[in-house]
Parts: C-alpha cells; sequence; structure tokens
C-alpha cells in the first residue's frame, strides 16, 4: 500500500460559509498502480489532487504516504516529501521560460541537493527517458506542447518519486501529443511507477488500470455514461485507434473518434 | 547559493532596463557617498603631506613659555637662563641618527622699516640666519649667492630676499646688488631665495598668524653676525632640525627638544624649547574635516534610503510576476526557506551590483570634481568596499518583506495563477 487515504474531508471556508470540497474520501492505492480519478469540474478533483500531492492539507481524516503519516508533517517535511516521494505533471507544464529543457528538468535536484555535475548528468538521462536527448538546450518556447509536457515529465521523474501525480496532463495537448503522452505513463507504469492521473476525458482515464469517479467531492467506482462496467484500457485499441487517426487526418480528435466509436456501439 | 546567485543574475538581465533603473538609487547613493569620501581622503592627504612631509622633512622647535610662542621686541624682553644655542648642543643634535641638518635663527615679524629707496616693503619678517638655514628649512637660491663664512666673519651688511619680495617689487629687474634698508641701516641685495617647498603650518598664536595669513609679507634674511646691529645681542634663537625621514620627524623633534631645554636654566625662567608635533596636527585637522563629512554621507545616505525601497518595490512586483514559478517550486520541493533565499540574493545581488556601479560612478564624480574643481581627490579602498557591503545590507534589509512574501505564498494558489 503506497497511499492510503482514510475519510478525507476537506471543507473551504468562505466568509461564513463552509463549502465542503471533499466528503468523506477514502482511496487505498497499491504500488504500481495506474490509476485515473475522473470528474468535471467542481467535482473536487484538484483538491483531492492537491491533498495526495502534499500541497495541501485535508481538515480531517487520514492520509498515509509510502506509511508514513502525512497528517502531522511540518510544511519544510512535506516540501521534503514532495521533492523524493511525488512527481507533478500539471495541464500547462509549469516550465520555467527562462530555463534550458535540461535546466528545467535539473531543478528538483537542486532543492534536493545534488552537485552540479550530478545534477547535469541525470537530468539528461530523464530527458533521455522521455525521448528529447536532443532537446536538452532548448528553451520551453523552442518546444512544442507535447516536448513541454515530456519535459515536464522528466522533470517530475528525474527524483525518482515512487508516485507520479498528473493533473489533465493531456488538457492543452491535441490528440496526437496526449497518446505519446499516454504512451510515455504506460511506459513510466511499466517500470514500476505508480501513477495517478487526475482528468475530466473519459478516453484519457481509459489509459489508465483502474478509474475512480469523483463526483461532489465524493468517490464512486467507475461507471461509463452507459452504467457499463469499467473498461481497461486495451494497447492493442489505442494502437488501432491511432491507425484510424492518421486515417481520418489532422481533423479527427480524440473526443470526436471515441464518440464515434459509442454512436456504432 | 551558487545557483541562486546564477539566477539572480540571470534574472537581472533578463530585466535590464528595469534592473537598471532599480539600481539607480543605490548607485546615486553609493556614487555620492564615495565622491564625498574620496574628496575628503584627498583633502586629507595633501594637509598631511603639505603639513608633515613638506617634503623636507623639517620640523621647527621653537621657544615657548607657558605655551605660547616667546616674543622679542626689546633686549628687556630676552629671558634670563636661555643661552644662544651653542656649537656643542648643534653637535648633539646633529650627532642624533634620526637627524640630517639642523639650523638656529632669530626672528622679527612684521617689520614695518624696511624700505627700497622711498618704497616701504609691507611688513616682512627678518630673519637672522646661520650658513645651514637654506640647506635645512628648504630654500634654493635663485639669483645671486647665498651667505658664505667671511659675510659672518666680516658682519656684512648682506642680505638674501624672498622670492615674494623678489616678485612684488622687483618685478622687471634683478634686485641683486640692490640696497634696501631696514631701520636705517643699509643693506646689499647679494641673492634671492626661493622656498623649494610650500609649507602650510597651522596658525596657533600672533606670529604664526603674520608668518603665514598674509604671506604676501615676504621674508628677508640676515646673517646672525649682522643681528645685533638691528636687534640685541645674544637673542636666543628658534631651531629647525630636518628629520631623515618623515617617519622620523616626531622623534628627531622631540630628541632635538630634550636636548635644547638641557641647556636652559630651569630655575630661572620657565621659557622652555617645544617642537612642533604636526603628526599630531595633522591628526587633529583629520578628525575636524571627518567630523563635518560624515554629515555629508548622512545625507547621502538618505538616497541610499529611497533606493532600498525602490528596490522593496520592484522585487514586491517581481514576486507577483513569478507566482507561477514560485508555485511550481514550491510544488516539486522547494522548502521556504529555499524561496527565501531566492528572492533575497536576487535583492542582495541587485543592490551590491548598483554598490559596485555607484563605486565606480562615485570614483569617476571624484576625477571629475578633480578636474573642474581642482579639489584634490584620493580613492579610499576600505571606503569603497565598505560601501559595496553596505549596499549589500540594504539589499537584505529592503529585499526580506518581498521575498517572505514569496516564501510564505501558497502553492495551490500560486500554481493556479496564471
Amino acid at each position: 500500500m503506497i497511499l492510503r487515504l482514510e475519510h478525507i474531508y476537506k471543507d473551504y471556508i468562505l466568509g461564513k460559509l463552509t463549502v465542503p470540497a471533499l466528503k468523506d474520501v477514502s482511496l487505498n492505492v497499491e504500488k504500481g498502480e495506474y490509476l485515473a480519478v475522473m470528474g468535471p469540474s467542481g467535482s473536487g478533483k484538484s483538491t483531492l489532487m492537491n491533498i495526495i500531492g502534499c500541497l495541501d492539507r485535508p481538515t480531517s481524516g487520514n492520509y498515509e504516504l509510502s506509511g508514513e503519516n502525512v497528517m502531522g508533517l511540518s510544511d519544510a517535511q512535506l516540501a521534503d516529501l514532495r521533492l523524493r516521494s511525488l512527481g507533478f505533471v500539471f495541464q500547462n507544464f509549469q516550465l520555467l521560460p527562462r530555463m534550458t529543457a535540461l535546466d528545467n528538468v535539473a531543478l528538483p535536484l537542486v532543492y534536493a541537493g545534488v552537485r552540479k555535475k550530478v545534477r547535469r548528468q541525470r537530468a539528461r538521462e530523464a530527458l533521455e527517458r522521455v525521448g528529447l536527448e536532443d532537446r536538452v538546450s532548448f528553451r520551453p518556447t523552442q518546444l512544442s506542447g507535447g516536448q513541454k509536457q515530456r519535459v515536464a515529465i522528466a522533470r517530475a521523474m528525474v527524483n525518482q518519486p515512487s508516485i507520479l501525480l498528473a493533473d489533465e496532463p493531456t488538457g492543452a495537448l491535441d490528440s496526437k501529443s496526449g497518446e505519446q503522452i499516454m504512451e510515455l505513463f504506460q511506459k513510466l507504469n511499466d517500470e514500476g511507477v505508480t501513477v495517478i492521473m487526475i482528468t475530466h476525458d473519459r478516453n484519457i482515464a481509459a489509459h489508465a488500470k483502474r478509474i475512480v469517479d469523483i463526483f461532489d467531492g465524493e468517490l464512486k467506482p467507475h461507471v461509463d455514461s452507459f452504467g457499463q462496467p469499467p473498461v481497461f484500457h486495451d494497447p492493442d485499441a489505442a494502437g488501432d485507434k491511432k491507425e484510424q487517426e492518421k486515417q481520418e487526418g489532422q481533423e479527427a480528435t480524440g473526443d470526436f473518434s471515441s464518440e464515434s466509436q459509442e454512436v456504432t456501439e | 547559493m551558487l545557483e541562486n546567485l546564477r539566477l539572480s543574475f540571470q534574472s537581472i538581465w533578463a530585466h535590464k532596463m528595469r534592473s537598471f533603473l532599480t539600481m539607480l538609487g543605490i548607485i546615486i547613493g553609493i556614487a555620492a557617498i564615495i565622491a564625498i569620501v574620496s574628496t575628503i581622503k584627498g583633502t586629507n592627504d595633501e594637509l598631511k603631506n603639505e603639513l608633515i612631509g613638506s617634503g623636507s622633512n623639517t620640523v621647527n622647535i621653537n621657544l615657548k613659555e607657558n605655551g605660547n610662542s616667546l616674543s622679542i621686541y626689546t633686549s628687556s624682553d630676552i629671558p634670563y637662563g636661555v643661552p644662544q644655542v651653542s656649537d656643542s648642543v648643534r653637535e648633539q643634535i646633529l650627532a642624533l641618527d634620526t637627524v640630517e641638518n639642523v639650523t638656529c635663527f632669530t626672528s622679527r615679524t612684521g617689520v614695518d622699516g624696511v624700505y627700497y629707496l622711498n618704497e616701504q616693503i609691507s611688513y616682512p619678517t627678518i630673519l637672522g640666519i646661520d650658513t645651514s638655514y637654506f640647506a635645512t628649512a628648504g630654500y634654493t637660491i635663485r639669483s645671486g649667492r647665498g651667505f658664505v663664512e667671511d659675510d659672518y666673519t666680516e658682519f656684512r651688511t648682506v642680505i638674501i630676499i624672498d622670492t615674494i619680495i623678489a616678485d612684488n617689487y622687483f618685478p622687471n629687474e634683478d634686485p641683486v646688488g640692490l640696497t634696501l634698508e631696514i631701520d636705517g641701516t643699509p643693506f646689499t641685495i647679494i641673492g634671492v631665495a626661493v622656498e623649494t617647498d610650500s609649507y602650510e603650518a597651522s596658525i596657533e598664536t600672533v606670529d604664526d598668524y603674520y608668518t603665514y595669513a598674509s604671506p604676501e609679507a615676504g621674508k628677508v634674511f640676515i646673517t646672525s653676525a649682522a643681528w645685533p646691529m638691528l636687534y640685541c645681542f645674544d637673542e636666543p634663537e628658534n631651531v629647525i632640525v630636518k628629520a631623515v625621514s618623515t617617519d622620523d620627524m616626531e622623534k628627531a623633534g622631540a630628541k632635538a627638544e630634550d636636548i635644547l631645554n638641557a641647556a636652559i636654566s630651569t630655575t630661572q625662567t620657565d621659557v622652555q624649547y617645544d617642537a612642533e608635533n604636526l603628526v599630531d596636527q595633522a591628526r587633529q585637522i583629520e578628525q575636524l574635516t571627518s567630523s563635518t563629512n560624515i554629515q555629508l554621507i548622512w545625507i547621502a545616505s538618505i538616497s541610499l534610503l529611497v533606493g532600498g525601497i525602490g528596490v522593496m518595490n520592484i522585487m514586491m512586483v517581481s514576486v507577483t510576476e513569478r507566482t507561477s514559478e514560485i508555485g511550481l517550486k514550491k510544488a516539486i520541493g522547494a522548502r521556504k526557506g529555499a524561496i527565501l533565499g531566492q528572492f533575497l540574493t536576487e535583492a542582495v545581488v541587485l543592490t551590491s551590483t548598483g554598490g559596485a556601479l555607484g563605486v565606480g560612478a562615485g570614483i569617476g564624480m571624484a576625477y571629475i570634481i578633480n578636474k573642474i574643481s581642482g579639489v584634490a581627490v584620493a580613492i579610499s579602498i576600505p571606503a569603497s568596499a565598505i560601501a559595496v557591503l553596505f549596499s549589500m545590507l540594504i539589499g537584505i534589509i529592503f529585499g526580506l518583506m518581498p521575498s517572505m512574501k514569496a516564501a510564505n505564498l501558497d502553492p495551490i494558489e500560486a500554481l493556479r495563477r496564471e
């Protein structure tokens, strides 16, 4: 058990009003799992992500990460936990525009107190892992969206965290780049990294091995729009879809193709 | 730390114009201080050189009665028990290894009986000197000749004038060979003496005032042998010793003073020889000038304060602008301290760069002041170092609040903002 959330509540206080964002959320994630948390905007999925990512503290409940109780940790200890155990991938990449890809990737190592030479070496290796060894000295403005997100993934992985947390990782990408990112997540998951992905996009969530729905701050087992049991990602099907997209040309978005699939069903 | 420095320079370089404008307040403040300090130091150094060194390393040892200069007008003013400097005393002083030369002389200041034809020479100082006076006190003969042994043994009524009298009264002719009258006694001008190193001493007594405050008065020199023709016999003499080096001046003066005082009968008079301690005087003057100028530095510091506030303002803007960068850094595991350190380093780099530029500008300003007004300037390395350190301190003080704001940003809020 790498992550255990027990009866997590999170309330936001707006003036005199208390707005519950999470209600009695319990979630267990095993090591090596590939989990998608799906929900519409306002469902509390970002709040959940922040709590899992140790960026925010629950109002009540219990949270254990890698067997360590997170609830009692100080700000500095939480920062260290984020540094060593968690890797973040954001929708809008959050790369520092003035730094090269290599420096962006090496940034967490700076805070880990790694020597410069080692930093550069490890950042280079991380960029190789995401297939960007030829973009090492490029700045974010010189990279495409998909490349930027891959740099961000390299940055998330450079400290070898046990959990990769992704918040709408394909939200700002075209479907083709999104697909590449999903392949990369699959590869990382195959290498043993626990991946937790938050999305509103069913087709993206479908890449995960397990999906949970979040709605109005409550977690529910996943059902698709037709009340069907959970759909798991089939790598072969993804390959088919890709070919199909190629045939249909650039206009075909992931959403469109999947909806057409559903209609034909 | 090194990474922070690198990032700071990067960020400053990325906003060159803004950074420069922010630094401007610091630059102006530091430049003003450095310019002021440089002129202070320049004036002090010059003063010290003139006063102490005067190139010739001479120390005046004057007779004083209870701290006041001894003035002699008639023979009744001559104190009992103060003999003229004997040859043996002179030998003793010369034997000191810090002393290069020694001379004894008698003098009158503001003499009103000196005439060339019908023209009165305005109140010169008359000195009765021995043969070593010019060499010791730092004079050379510009035209004519100096005193020779025969001038003394034959009691010749010969006179040497200094350049002030020569240039004022005989501008178009060589005065050598002309005759001056002192209190009715004719003296033949045999030479013009020129002071090799001008020497501005402090004014402590009325005599000093006559001597130094009205330099136009000029000096005339007669032999010590001819002195009694005009004034008194056995007048006690003042002494000048020339030290081997500037560093030896204090010691040479003190030793010579002791030797001279040993010859004075203390039971009969309280007149004593007193060596001018120029080093000490220089120190006092230095203290005086620096205390006035410290007030100037305070005023310049206000500009530094304003500059510091400018830095704080720009850092606040910078923190707001870079909210998402801060959020990201916190998300990937930067502790509060790391963010604080980053922004503080940036503020310090900003102000100390400003400080360094300010030191450069201040040195430039000092030289411009020197060129325009001729005020002496000297660059003080410790002052420059302190200026840069001080601007660092300003960076810490005024950078602290924005840096703390950055460090305390909520990463969720920070990431949400675009």
